[in-house]
């Protein structure tokens, strides 16, 4: 009988799952419940106001919501078989930091070496850490990221200001570098 | 309609226009045509630098990646059975069978055509049922798009099939992300934790480029670098159009039911060719052919799925409902370029509204010439080695973020999204319930707050048709979901098709 109503939640909560999801799941529900326990102190409810006009509704309504299908996400995970390889992924997921950390490191440097040079170096070093070797891929990842400078910063005009670095060079090509580069 | 059908035309026949038109469309071709860069992340990249366009300048550019992104897709999913775009993964089952049997330059040519024939009939009964969008959207009021709004957040998490529940709590975080910052009418500060960075709130294109853009580009760069190589044999891409044509009945129900998803928001391409893929199969006289390259299959998902992108702008147009994660970035263009679509856009500037149907009607004859003579050389673009696309999106999201307001934490707030993006691919959880959310939940708090003064009782709120009858519908979608659940608890089912759909859809 036990197992019957197992089998049938496990049916219930049947979703294509991925090694991993444990961890995501349970996460998400803790993060979750977190932001609930939050909710009195990041929010104002105003007495005698209208439900709907609480400035604390909407997010009430979202962090519900949140613990709500997070809790039964985590049940389905729970009840559903275990697959393989589980911290294996989650070391992949911590993989990706690395590249979060490329680009912070881009986007700091920037504003002090200009974005035509930190574009073409950061193109060479993410090539090289990519594993190209060749010079064909190298200088494809520089015209590239040159490429990519002219046509947003040259010709669409994005707002990406000059590097600090321009202000020690002559008059007239400073203002070209400001302008285009 | 005549006269604000010619100042559409007037409008449109800028040479700003025409251009934005023409790299709109042969940009989004090749962008679908390289797998791993979806239109999703080309309009996210783009959109900041749209900001100093004209509004019909951006917009077409942006409508025009939007629309023909899934023809190029199209091309990988037949030939190297990997999807170019998400909503081509139902193109592989019947077009990857094909080239394996020598028929890829058909295949191709069939999809390009079924894909024209699709978007067409989609723009026409968009341009047919404008008069009538005129007329109905002001009946619209607050609560109705209050109604339409929660319809669509109830439909995006139930359209998930299998994914329901991480649906429901990622368009409740989404919705939870929209409310950060300072409340627009108490000025009160909403889950800023005392932090100066977090009261302006989170920048929906911040979320966009994170969990579009970023993720892509770690995830390319971690992974193993290939590089396909695909092969088209010679021969004209005309004969499809031929073809089509005697595959009628499928290409036009297809596209029916491809108008009809588009329509409904949070819906969209896969439940289109679900129903229609399943339509030209149980009507075909070779079922048995579905899934080992049959041409009606593939008539029935190409024409499906472009025929949503035109009739997804009329929940966008006529009501500023975005029905899915592209249309809901259409949106934040068009705020931006203070357009706001909704009913008064229907009754104030209606030869703009021509305007960008005409653009897509255009968009969709230069994108068949263009393919019918650059197929071969869009082959040698599928070649570019994934690693190296990985490192060419981390350079484009850059200038997608640090251009919007030159913020380090914006950027810092992408990276993170784009780590959680990439953990939500792995895992083939959605993205998109994330970006409806945010956008969906902004609608329903606005539109909730200033119908409230004229709501005195709950039956007050449907008491006029329409809300009563988008109420009747919420009710109906849960009903319908839950009756499928305990049906499904009964029959065991073979989900392996849904499976893989969804596992693309993170593509």
């Amino acid at each position: 009988m036990q197992q019957d109503r197992m089998a049938t939640l496990q049916v219930l909560f049947k979703r294509y799952r991925r090694p991993g999801d444990i961890v995501f799941a349970l996460a998400f529900l803790i993060f979750s419940i977190w932001l609930l326990t939050q909710l009195s102190a990041q929010t104002t409810w105003k007495p005698n106001g209208k439900l709907v006009a609480q400035a604390s509704f909407w997010p009430m309504i979202a962090v519900g919501g949140m613990v709500f299908f997070a809790s039964l996400h985590t049940v389905g995970s729970l009840l559903s078989r275990r697959i393989l390889g589980r911290w294996k992924e989650v070391g992949f997921w911590f993989r990706s930091v690395e590249y979060a950390l490329w680009f912070m490191a881009y986007v700091m440097l920037v504003p002090i070496l200009g974005y035509l040079f930190v574009t073409l170096l950061m193109c060479l070093l993410l090539a090289l850490r990519a594993g190209y070797r060749s010079r064909k891929m190298l200088m494809a990842s520089v015209v590239g990221g040159f490429l990519v400078v002219v046509i947003f910063k040259s010709l669409l005009q994005v707002k990406v200001p000059g590097g600090q670095v321009y202000e020690y060079l002559p008059t007239a090509l400073r203002s070209f570098m400001l302008t285009f580069f | 309609m005549i006269e604000s059908l010619i100042s559409g035309i007037g409008l449109l026949f800028q040479w700003q226009v025409l251009l934005a038109l023409l790299i709109g469309s042969v940009g989004g071709v090749v962008i679908g045509a390289i797998p791993g860069v979806g239109p999703a992340v080309a309009i996210a990249i783009l959109l900041p630098a749209t900001f100093s366009m004209e509004p019909l300048v951006g917009l077409t550019l942006l409508l025009g990646i939007y629309g023909s992104a899934m023809y190029g897709g199209a091309l990988p999913a037949i030939l190297i059975n990997t999807p170019g775009t998400a909503v081509n993964a139902l193109t592989t089952y019947d077009g990857y069978p094909m080239t394996q049997r020598g028929e890829g330059r058909r295949a191709v040519s069939l999809a390009y055509s079924a894909s024209f024939v699709g978007a067409i009939i989609s723009i026409v009964c968009l341009i047919l049922l404008s008069p009538l969008l005129a007329l109905v959207a002001p009946m619209f009021g607050s609560r109705e798009i209050f109604l339409a709004a929660l319809l669509g957040i109830v439909l995006v998490i139930l359209a998930h099939r299998g994914q329901v529940l991480a649906a429901g709590m990622l368009a409740c975080f989404g919705i939870l992300l929209n409310t950060v910052g300072l409340d627009p009418v108490t000025y009160t500060k909403r889950y800023t934790f005392d932090q100066s960075w977090l009261t302006s709130g989170v920048d929906l294109i911040v979320v966009v480029l994170g969990l579009f853009a970023l993720s892509q580009a770690f995830l390319l760069l971690i992974e193993k670098d290939s590089s396909p190589k695909p092969e088209i044999e010679k021969g004209s891409m005309l004969s499809g159009l031929r073809e089509v044509g005697s595959h009628k009945r499928v290409a036009g129900v297809s596209s029916g039911f491809g108008v009809l998803m588009g329509i409904i928001p949070g819906v969209g391409e896969f439940t289109a060719q679900f129903l229609s893929y399943t339509y030209a199969q149980k009507t075909s006289k070779t079922p048995e052919l579905f899934g080992k390259g049959s041409p009606e299959g593939l008539v029935a998902s190409e024409a499906a799925n472009n025929a949503v992108p035109a009739a997804a702008m009329i929940p966008l147009l006529a009501l500023g409902i975005p029905g899915e994660a592209l249309t809901a970035m259409m949106l934040s263009v068009f705020y931006v370029h203070n357009v706001i679509p909704g009913p008064q856009l229907f009754q104030n500037q209606l030869d703009f509204v021509y305007a960008l149907y005409i653009a897509m009607l255009l968009l969709n004859v230069a994108v068949i010439i263009f393919l019918m003579f650059s197929t071969k050389a869009l082959t040698h673009i599928i070649r570019v080695p994934t690693r190296f696309l990985g490192l060419l999106i981390l350079i484009l999201g850059f200038v997608g973020v640090y251009s919007l307001r030159n913020s380090v934490t914006d950027c810092a707030m992408a990276a993170g999204f784009g780590v959680l993006g990439l953990v939500l691919k792995r895992l083939n959880l959605p993205v998109v319930p994330i970006i409806l959310g945010m956008v969906l939940g902004g609608i329903m708090e606005v539109k909730l707050r200033s119908s409230m003064p004229r709501v005195k009782s709950p039956i007050d709120f449907i008491e006029r048709p329409i809300a009563a009858l988008l109420f009747f519908a919420i009710i109906f979608v849960i009903g319908l979901h839950i009756r499928t659940l305990f049906r499904e608890q009964h029959a065991s089912t073979d989900g392996s098709r849904d499976h893989d759909l969804h596992d693309t859809q993170q593509r």
